[in-house]
């Protein structure tokens, strides 16, 4: 099971080497670093399918001093998400930054960041222990700012700046949590403090703290603030990476502090508070991120407000599981949020890369500009649409089957009141789905727009995603199935022993 | 009043101190300040969690996380500071006033 360390490792190594080799063999070195990252990751997904989860304690030190990795169902899903989320973006970047010098440039700096980020992406997916999960969220913070920062411009300095600043409040804010919870229980490790944990005065804090600086790490609705100027600031493939992977790191932690660590304290209050917080916030982030997007003029801030209203689709997944009477409907509220999870992840990537697709045939991202273009850049404007299709939610995208089973899954909760949120959502992110394709069909008035050339990988990648996410509608039932290959997963019990 | 309630408090203090300046303080640099001031708070808490758990030797675990929490607070402010400057010089170069906050520009 020691190929677990190779994928935090093979990107780390490819992102050094990457900053030291020459400016012609970034490409292929970045390339071949991603490659084998989606190899390992994929054989770590047919390992959990075959054998559950796995423990790799590092250099054999035991937990208290050593460092573990732990690998389960929700974890490879993440890793397989990132992989090829990753891949294909690289594929975008490689000829995305072969355009002008100047753009080369930025292409030598991507990688080692780009590959840097990635990770500790699956760093934090892998980590065992509350410590780790914020030095390697870090990375990925410091990794994703210099990502958002890399076209120079002033605009993307500022958001880069502001994204940066809270995300350093919400990791100090965690790590007081963190600080907290080690001098009232002497542990560090997940299961290890699930099973320590009993809600004292000091451990209540510490669950508020780390579960506050992740909401505003993962963006629920106040604390969204940051995200639409850095993730429509920064170029194309960034922005892509941002909006389907960056974000949902912090939510993926949010999940194990939640669900594991404090089991006793989340799970100890039936249909609590928290939880109905969180799902009001996440509700309100639906309604409030596609109504700003609905309102956007520029296309890259329009899909950038779609990521906020979007993520709070993600957060009902906590007062559906707090409810009382809702004994043996796990899968589905799990099966839900992840299949949304990795919908939202692959569409996204969709539109931001057609969006730059866009933004370099038209030279604006202006929504008022995009006459006609349907005719004269069918791919592109077909890519826009497959990805939106899926966003709405309609059959028989990935997006379908999340929202069909979040919404069965808050029928069988007993909670009915989520299930306007759902629908509603639906149609207001196809009020803005539509907005940006009736755009592309208004035919244009004398002067037709001049659009450079683009060329044909660009704009071939946004489609392979935007298929993929319509493919896994038609396969849900095997990825569904992935999802009870952990036994248990999130009921905590029987789920989170060690092996 | 144990050592460690003393320490504990002035952790508590600082991070107050450094939350309030964070959100009172418009200049980019004191809010980076601010945010150095929180993570001095919650090292110092760490610290003084070494000195209570055990009785005869300071435990080694949390003294490894400040280290390590230097080093990441570190590189934070080290690139915080260095966007701040880069911003200043644009500010300056289209002459608005760079001891604003460009908070609300887009």
């Amino acid at each position: 099971m020691n190929q677990v360390i190779w994928v935090v490792l093979l990107p780390f190594v490819g992102s050094v080497v990457c900053l030291l080799a020459h400016r012609k063999a970034v490409f292929a070195l970045g390339m071949a670093a991603s490659l084998g990252t989606l190899i390992v990751s994929v054989g770590l997904v047919a390992h959990v399918w075959e054998h559950a989860s796995a423990r790799v304690e590092l250099g054999g030190w035991a937990t208290p001093l050593g460092i573990a990795l732990h690998l389960d169902g929700l974890s490879a899903l993440f890793l397989l998400l990132t992989a090829v989320v990753g891949v294909l973006v690289g594929i975008q970047a490689g000829s995305y930054f072969a355009q002008s010098p100047e753009l080369r440039a930025m292409g030598s700096r991507f990688w080692p960041l780009w590959l840097l980020l990635w990770g500790g992406l699956n760093g934090v997916y892998l980590c065992s222990d509350v410590f780790n999960a914020y030095v390697l969220l870090e990375i990925s913070t410091l990794a994703a700012v210099g990502l958002t920062i890399l076209s120079g411009s002033t605009a993307s300095l500022v958001a880069g700046l502001r994204y940066l600043l809270a995300a350093m409040f919400g990791s100090f804010m965690y790590l007081l949590g963190v600080a907290l919870i080690y001098a009232g229980t002497g542990q560090l490790d997940f299961l290890l403090l699930s099973r320590g944990v009993t809600p004292q005065v000091h451990t209540l804090t510490a669950f508020g703290l780390m579960v506050f600086g992740l909401l505003i790490k993962s963006a629920l609705l106040p604390f969204h603030f940051w995200l639409p100027p850095a993730h429509s600031s920064a170029p194309a493939p960034v922005s892509a990476v941002l909006s389907a992977l960056v974000v949902k790191a912090s939510f993926f932690l949010l999940l194990k502090i939640w669900f594991v660590v404090f089991e006793s304290i989340s799970g100890g209050t039936p249909g609590g508070m928290p939880s109905q917080l969180l799902g009001i916030l996440g509700s309100l982030a639906v309604f409030w991120g596609s109504f700003q997007a609905v309102r956007q003029s520029r296309l890259k801030l329009l899909i950038a407000y779609s990521t906020v209203g979007q993520l709070g689709y993600l957060f009902l997944i906590f007062p559906i599981l707090a409810s009382p009477d809702f004994q043996g409907h796990e899968a589905l509220a799990w099966g839900g949020t992840i299949f949304h999870l990795f919908s939202h992840g692959l569409a996204k990537a969709s539109l931001f890369l057609a969006a730059g697709c866009l933004l370099q045939a038209m030279g604006t991202d202006d929504l008022h500009a995009m006459r006609d273009i349907a005719g004269r850049l069918p791919v592109i404007t077909f890519s826009l649409g497959v990805a939106g299709v899926s966003l709405m939610g309609l059959p028989p995208s990935a997006g379908f089957v999340a929202k069909w089973m979040l919404l069965r899954a808050v029928l069988a909760s007993g909670q009915w009141w989520w299930a306007p949120v759902i629908v509603l959502g639906g149609l207001l992110t196809a009020a803005y789905v539509f907005k940006i394709l009736a755009h592309t069909f208004v035919p244009s008035e004398g002067e037709a727009l001049r659009l450079n050339s683009v060329p044909l990988v660009m704009t071939l990648v946004p489609l392979a995603l935007a298929i993929l996410c319509v493919l896994m509608g038609f396969r849900a039932d095997e990825v569904i199935a992935l999802l009870p290959a952990v036994p248990h997963f999130g009921t905590g019990k029987n789920g989170w022993e060690m092996p | 009043m144990s050592t460690f309630s003393i320490y504990s408090l002035a952790a508590i203090l600082l991070v107050g101190l450094g939350v309030y300046g964070l959100f009172t303080r418009q200049h980019l640099l004191r809010k980076v300040m601010a945010l150095n001031v929180i993570a001095g708070g919650i090292f110092l808490l760490l610290i003084s969690t070494a000195y209570r758990n055990q009785d005869l030797f300071p435990d080694p675990v949390p003294q490894a996380m400040v280290l390590t929490g230097i080093v990441v607070a570190i590189s934070a402010t080290g690139f915080a500071l260095a966007l701040v400057r880069s911003i200043h010089r644009r500010m300056a170069e289209s002459e608005t006033d760079p001891s604003q906050d460009s908070w609300d520009q887009p």
